[in-house]
């Protein structure tokens, strides 16, 4: 192999772990909620696998949440399944957004990354800046899909032994991670965070009469929209 | 019910997974007008404010205000750029302490 190969190689495994650690504070949001996850299936009459399955095949974990208490209480597949269509549409508004940014990435890729698109992982990866290498989204989105999955699988294989609330200390983790990725980028730069206050307002004026699913794509559809009129874009 | 499951499953994936391919094929290589750059652009502000508010204050039911304060010091601790982690635990702790001794 020449030099040259083994430094492409060398390069590709840094930038992947580089998105591995990007992803840890995801890990540490993911994990309690994941194992919860896992203990509640079960608890709802859902196998060990067919809650690992869902993890793996869904990986959406408000739209799963709701999917067990409606199977639950016996709600038809139809319903179900068009709730979780609700909740999770969300995801193609971020992804129009992530996919402008990488525009020069192949289909391929594209196609790797848009399937871990989630709300944290959409957070992270657009937050981060400057040009990304595919394989630090790589490392990003795998690292929290394997936590999300192991995580259904621990709580699944632990059940009797975990209560299944997931602690209110830890639910705060991802909202922390949230506020942690907005403040700093929109520190100093009122007019995004204009963008981000004026969609926080929206949302809670929409979710007093909209399901949370409409509500948040509403809410950035138009908070997102107002920034245009707001004049010139402050460049980064 | 139970051997409809893996439908049900299968069905959550594809309405969930379709909606995250298409904007491959939508947003393509084109070159869009500025504006709608701008739009896209904005999104993640957008998306980040309504993901956070008002969804923090029902993490202990009926109790708003402990998301409320934990959102606080999170925020405080992220102005001065403190590393994501420490911003994360000191929200952890804060309403860990809120909800016991307070």
């Amino acid at each position: 192999m020449s030099s040259h190969a083994q430094e492409a190689i060398q390069s590709k495994k840094h930038e992947f772990s580089k998105g591995m650690m990007a992803a840890m504070p995801l890990v540490i949001g993911y994990l309690p909620i994941a194992v919860a996850f896992g203990v509640m299936a079960q608890q709802m009459g859902l196998s060990v696998w067919q809650a690992v399955c869902m993890s793996a095949l869904v990986y959406a974990g408000a739209s799963q949440f709701m999917a067990i208490g409606m199977i639950a209480a016996g709600t038809g597949m139809i319903e179900i399944v068009f709730a979780t269509f609700v909740l999770n549409f969300r995801h193609f508004v971020m992804g129009l957004s992530l996919m402008n940014r990488l525009k020069d990435f192949s289909t391929k890729w594209k196609i790797v990354i848009s399937s871990g698109i989630t709300d944290e992982t959409f957070a992270v990866a657009s937050l981060t800046k400057g040009q990304m290498h595919p394989f630090y989204i790589a490392g990003l989105v795998s690292t929290a899909y394997f936590t999300w999955v192991l995580g259904t699988l621990c709580g699944g294989l632990l059940a009797n032994m975990i209560p299944p609330s997931i602690s209110t200390s830890m639910s705060i983790a991802l909202y922390a991670m949230f506020i942690g990725l907005l403040v700093p980028a929109i520190r100093g730069k009122w007019k995004l965070g204009m963008i981000a206050v004026i969609s926080m307002g929206l949302n809670s004026l929409f979710s007093l009469f909209l399901s949370s699913g409409w509500s948040i794509i509403l809410a950035t559809i138009i908070g997102s929209s107002i920034g245009i009129f707001f004049g010139q874009e402050e460049e980064k | 019910m139970m051997n409809d499951l893996i439908w049900v499953i299968i069905g959550m994936s594809l309405v969930t997974l379709i909606p995250r391919w298409l904007p491959i094929w939508i947003v393509g290589r084109v070159s869009l007008p500025r504006w709608a750059n701008q739009w896209l652009n904005h999104i993640p502000y957008a998306a980040l404010g309504a993901l956070i508010f008002p969804g923090i204050l029902s993490i202990e039911q009926g109790k708003p205000l402990i998301g409320l304060l934990g959102g606080l010091i999170a925020g405080c601790l992220a102005f001065f750029r403190l590393h994501i982690m420490y911003v994360i635990f000191g929200a952890i702790l804060t309403v860990f302490i809120a909800k016991n001794f307070l």
